[in-house]
Parts: structure tokens; sequence; C-alpha cells
């Protein structure tokens, strides 16, 4: 194993080479599924057969589980490391690891299960690129599994790495695996996740998830660890989150005055590279313009690459400021008022028809009003269904009105440009995670599943 | 003209300078807290590359202990003055002096007393957002906090009520007398930030390098011999060839045993450490399994 976060031994910097590992491939994951099914342990469990953690960390660990009485280490203390988490034994806020093995990087976004803490889900799953779905192999997929599965793939997550835990516990009886397999496969279909594989493991024991076993001879496919280290690492791994080949975005974040005169507009790239010479519209307001210089502290350049952060130089002197979007005039964004969108709502009072809140959107905030709620998604049976409102943690979709025009993608085509989020306008609570569009179903049941990658 | 290599480093660093330019847009008067670390020098450094060639719109702030490695004290001054921006220091002696806090004594640690230095220079100047350099790779109460931390009224942390925090929008509205704190580094670990510094070239205060120094060890940590640590009556100081691995309160901030004299030595030495960096060098962090936690809860950094 390397080091970076967490290890080191110091025949791994020999294996790797201390001086590869900044340019080493990324894949950033979250661990998903409903409370007590053994996220944290699994993650745990990931961690320290890795060697991914430091002596004192492992010593503060073994301390903490003997305070409890806990025989053996409690492998879940090594992410849930708020006093409230220990003494409940559950998660209560994502908590973000850092490894890397000679074969890649990884950031490991640990989420709580339980149905108050949703909201926490969604945020460590928003900048996954695959989802570590873990599974309690004797209750199967329960409502909160495909809430969360739900969330992942509405979010973009297209790659699942489904864990059949506990195998322990039903003496590795193949026919427990399979009947998991069998509703992943049929939750896969209906969320239109294009990737996914069923591993039986036992987190406790860990079984399947670094090291191979003997329990599960039926079992042929790869372990956790070899699963993870071969996933594609997906768009987030790079900054940005949109896979696509399209039309530059850069969302202006700040005014750079030069001196001498001149105007330079700051942000991030996304949806496209952004190049020099390159001609771009001004949105909301529409004007064009050509880019006639890419600036960075170090120096110009030709491209700016997507997830790089740069100023913009351009040909015509415009009353541009932060909240605006250059666009690449030959693959501009809607500009939009009236938004149709999915929501994840978060907030103990219940989404309404009539509701003013105030939206962000990439680097503009402006207030809304939520026309109507559309309709209510069913976890369980994966439809929408009519609703008036939505209560906590449901996810819906709802018509809003902004109070200024916004420069939209549909959240499908870019994760930066179709989503925002909702704010409370009297506690400024963040009580939504909006995606622009419908919510991503495919049309009704499987009939013979997607590109199915090896399920024994 | 070039092409910016995009990597790893690339990538955090171009994330550090959007969340920079995010809070600083967002927020009527924010202001970067500095230790002097490597940690707020990289911070720093990234500071400056997000908004030159303008100023810095934001000050920069150090809570000073009055405990402080007197190479860390010039290193900032020297930086400060270099890059011409504004330098606050809230001064913990003031704490005391105006009786804010309880004098501990002499040579006990003020690493907890700046929570109350810090809490009111932020009220006294009405900051509303406080950039700060911690990693959540530093400990596992830091491993949970969002990149925008909120604080109530008295500064405290809740880690049961914390905002969503999808994507990359940065939610950072508050009310008056609230704040939120900003760490631009959360997803950096102590490779990475050595690594930066390497590719950079960012200054650091010299006690990061190997030194020869007159240390006592008390608490299975080597404590650096100054004004406010003396060697007790069952201790010996020794001379010893060290550095450290973080900077703090000097007090409570241990040396390690190395030769490391270059970047890219340390960069070695830190790919096969066996104990953490807080683990190996803070006694801060030793007082209770929760320590972090507690002191965040409070207010603290």
């Amino acid at each position: 194993m390397t080091p970076s976060a967490g290890t080191g031994t110091s025949e791994a910097s020999q294996a790797a080479g201390v001086s590869e590992l900044s340019g080493m491939d990324l894949l950033r994951f979250a661990a998903v599924g409903s409370v007590d099914d053994g996220k944290s342990t699994l993650i745990g469990r990931l961690l320290y057969d890795t060697r991914q953690l430091f002596e004192d960390q492992v010593a503060a660990v073994e301390a903490a589980s003997a305070r409890r009485g806990i025989g053996e280490v409690d492998l879940s203390f090594i992410t849930d490391g708020l006093r409230a988490e220990r003494e409940q034994g559950i998660t209560i806020d994502v908590a973000y690891r850092y490894a890397a093995t000679p074969k890649r990087k990884f950031v490991i976004a640990d989420c709580p299960g339980h149905v108050q803490y949703t909201r926490n889900m969604a945020t460590g799953a928003s900048t996954a690129d695959l989802a570590l779905v873990v599974v309690d192999v004797v209750n199967g997929l329960r409502e909160q599994t495909r809430r969360h599965a739900c969330i992942a793939a509405l979010l973009g997550v297209s790659q699942f790495v489904v864990c059949a835990n506990k195998m322990d516990l039903v003496d590795w009886d193949e026919a427990a695996y399979a009947a998991i397999a069998a509703e992943v496969e049929a939750l896969a279909a209906r969320l239109d996740v294009p990737t996914w594989r069923v591993i039986p493991v036992s987190a406790l024991h860990g079984d399947y998830v670094v090291e191979r076993s003997d329990a599960a001879p039926w079992y042929a496919g790869p372990t956790v660890l070899e699963a993870l280290e071969e996933a594609p690492a997906g768009a987030w791994a790079s900054g940005h989150g949109t896979e696509r080949a399209g039309g530059a975005r850069l969302p202006v974040q700040w005014v750079l005055r030069r001196p001498g005169g001149g105007r330079s507009y700051a942000g991030m790239v996304n949806g496209g590279p952004l190049r020099a010479g390159e001609d771009v519209v001004v949105l909301p307001e529409g004007w064009r313009t050509t880019v006639t210089g890419v600036e960075t502290y170090d120096g110009p350049l030709d491209e700016a690459a997507v997830g790089i952060s740069v100023s913009v130089d351009l040909a015509d002197d415009l009353d541009v400021s932060r909240g605006d979007l250059l666009a690449a005039a030959s693959d501009p964004p809607e500009v939009l008022r009236d938004i149709t969108a999915t929501v994840c709502w978060f907030s103990d009072r219940p989404l309404r028809g009539g509701d003013r809140l105030r939206v962000k959107h990439t680097t503009r905030s402006t207030p809304a009003r939520v026309s109507t709620v559309l309709g209510r998604l069913d976890v369980n049976r994966l439809e929408v269904e009519p609703a008036a409102e939505l209560a906590n943690n449901d996810i819906g979709t709802v018509q809003l009105t902004t109070a200024v025009p916004l420069a939209v993608d549909p959240y499908r085509k870019d994760r930066i440009t179709g989503s925002f989020v909702l704010v409370d306008e009297g506690t400024n609570a963040t009580v939504a995670a909006g995606m622009v569009g419908e919510p991503h179903l495919a049309p009704g049941l499987p009939q013979g599943a997607a590109s199915v990658t090896a399920t024994p | 003209m070039t092409q910016p290599k995009v990597d790893h480093l690339a990538l955090l660093e171009s994330h550090a300078i959007f969340v920079l330019r995010e809070v600083a847009a967002e927020s009527e008067r924010p202001v970067l807290l500095f230790s002097g670390g490597k940690d707020s020098a990289v911070l720093l450094h990234l500071a400056v590359k997000a908004f030159r060639p303008g100023g810095l719109p934001f000050p920069i702030m150090h809570v000073d202990t009055g405990h402080n490695f007197p190479e860390v004290v010039k290193f900032r001054d020297e930086l400060v003055a270099r890059l011409g921006e504004r330098l606050i220091v809230a001064s913990v002696q003031e704490s005391i002096d105006r009786g804010r806090v309880p004098d501990p004594g002499p040579g006990a640690s003020r690493n907890r007393l700046q929570t109350t230095t810090l809490l009111d220079a932020i009220a006294e100047h009405g900051f509303d957002a406080c950039f700060g350099g911690a990693r959540r790779d530093e400990d596992k109460a830091r491993a949970k906090e969002r990149v925008l931390s909120f604080r109530d009224t008295f500064g405290q942390w809740d880690p049961k009520r914390q905002r969503p925090e999808l994507w990359h929008l940065y939610q950072g509205r508050v009310q008056p007398g609230e704040h939120v704190r900003a760490f631009p580094l959360s997803d950096w670990t102590e490779l990475d930030i050595w690594q930066y510094i390497a590719r950079e070239g960012v200054v650091l205060p010299d006690i990061y390098f190997a030194h020869r120094r007159s240390v006592v060890e008390r608490d299975g940590m080597l404590l650096a011999v100054s004004d406010w640590v003396t060697p007790g009556p069952e201790e010996t100081a020794r001379e010893e060839t060290v550095r450290f691995r973080t900077v703090g309160d000097a007090t409570c901030t241990g040396a390690v045993r190395s030769t490391a004299r270059t970047v890219a030595q340390i960069i070695d030495e830190i790919a096969s450490a066996r104990v953490s960096e807080r683990g190996a060098t803070r006694a801060d962090d030793r007082f209770s399994e929760t320590a972090m936690e507690d002191r965040k809860r409070e207010g603290y950094f």
C-alpha cells in the first residue's frame, strides 16, 4: 500500500514511487445504504486491511472500543469520529477519508444511512463517481437502500458496487446472494444505472473486502478493493462532474481589475475546454464577444481545461459581473425563468406550491417561487405519483419561477449549470438539492438488464 | 503560452481558488486566518493566485498565543510585508490582561484560550467568513466538517446540524453575528500539501526543516526549550536534530526527530511515516477521545 492520506509503509512508497503519486488516477466514491447495514464497518475494514491508518489512529480506535466494552476493535469508529456517533453506534454526517493503493488514489465519503440524515448522504454522493451500496443480506434492500440508490442515480452516479454484507450470518448461502443480485438488477435497470456488480462480503471479518476468502467458492468476481481499483475514474475525479464533449461554460465568480485599466473575469471552466480566440455569449444578457485571453497567475494559456480556475479577457467592454455565465457561442445553454426540476427536499416544513425560496445556481443567487409541485417519486415502486407537497427527504418534481433568468443545462448534460440548491430566506438553511429536468427513469421494468458487468 | 498540467495537484489548487473566490464574493467581511504553519502558508499562496493582480479582498489575521517560535513570527512579518497585505494580530495575552480568560500560568498551554481571542476578534471586526487551512485528513472530527462550516452567534459548530453542501454550491448566508469558516484545503492531505510546496516553491518557516535544537521529552513528545518550556526536576534538556511537522503554541507543539533538510526529503519522510501529523506533535489532542470535536464546538479553528 502506498501513502497519501493515511499511511504508510516504506515498502509502499517504493512500490509506487513518491514522485508518481501527484499524477495518480483518482476515484471519488460514496458508501451509501440503510442504517446498520454496515457501511462504516466496511469502510473501516477497507482502510484497516489496506493499512491506510497510522499507528496512533489504530491505537485510538482500539482504546475507544475497549472503553465501551466492545471486545474486538469496532472498525466503524475509524470513520464515526463524533462523540454522538460513537455513543449511538450510527453515522450522523459524512466522513471524508483519503486513501491510496499502488493502483490509484481514493476520496471516500462514508455517508449516514438513517433517514433523518438523508441530506448528508446527498452531500456525500453529489461529488461521487461511484456508489458503494451496502446491503444487509439478511434484510435485503430496504426502503432507505432504495432511496439512497435513487438519489445517487439521480445525482448522476453511473456505477454501483453493491456489497451483499453480513454473508457470514447466512452461512455464505449463494441463494441469499442471488436474491440480492436480482433485486439490484431490477433497481439498476429502472434507475438506468449502466454499470453495477454485486459482491458477497463480510465487513466484520473481512472476506472479499480486501482479502479473498474460501467462504464463497461459488463467487468468482472481484473483491471490493479490486472493483474500486478497476472502476473508471469518472468526471468528479477531474473536478467538475460533467462527462460530455460540449461547449465551454464559465460562471463568472469575480471581476479582476487590471492595473492600468481593463477587467478580467475569473471562474472555473466547465463543460468543455475554453480557448483563447473562442466566440462566447454572455448570459443571460445574450451579448456576443470573443475571448482574447485566458489568464492564470502563472501566465496565459492557449486553452483552459475543464475544472481549471482561470480569468478571461474579452474583446468588448461589456458590463459583465458575478453571476453572469460565459458560454461557447456554438453551444449555449438555455436561458429560462420557468424551470422544471427534480428536487430532494430537506426540511421539516413541507414544500408546497406558492412557497418562496432563494435559489443558488452557479455563482448567482436569486429569489424564486415554486409555482407547482408536480409529483413525488415513490422510492419503492420507482414511479412518480401526483402530490401536492413534498415532505422531508422526499424526492419530487417541481416547477420553479425565478426572479431573474438563469442560464441552465439539463442536469443530465451538465452537473454544474444543471444543479442548484434552494435556501430558506428566513433561516438561511439549505433546504433542497435541485436538478434541472424531470427525474431520469428508464421506461418500464427490466427486459434483460442493461450492460451488466460481471455478476457471476 | 503553456498548457496547464491537469493533474491531482492542479485540480486541488483550482478548487481551492474557486472556494476562495466564492466566499470572498459572497461575504461582507471575510478574513484569512494565518498561523504561520505550512497549511496557512499554502492557503495564503493560493489566495494570492486567486486575486492577483489585485490586492487580497480580505485582511490576514494571526491569533497570537504569545508562545511563538521566533522563526514563525519573523516569517509572518516578512511574508506579509513582501505581499503588501494587511495583518491583524489578535493577542491571547491581551485577552488575559483584559480578564477575558484566566491566566493559565507561566508555561501552561494557551491553545484553548485562543478560541476566546479568536471569537472576540471576529465580533470586534464583524467578520462573517473566516478562511482557515484545516484539512479533513488531520482529525476524525475535521473529517466530518463541511468546506463552508456554519458558526452560530456563540461561534459554535454543531456537527448534528450542518448544512447540506452539494456539488460545488457553497452556501454561506448568515444572519448578523453568525459567521462561516471556509476551508479551501479540505480535500488536501499532508502529502498533497508538501508536494504542492515543492511544485510551487512555497516559502516556510525554518523550523519545518531539520535543525539542532535544545529539547525536553515530556509525555512522549519533544518540546523545544524556550522561555515557556523549561526542564522540570525530573527532566533534562538535550540537543537533538529535529524538525516540526506542525506549528502551533510552542508549549504543546512537539518536534519530531528528523534529518530532513529539504522539501524532497520531507516528502520521503512523510510518505513512510507511521504516526499521524497531529498524533506525533499535538498534546492538545490528547486530553480526550474527542478533544478536537470539543474544541471545535466551542469555536476553535
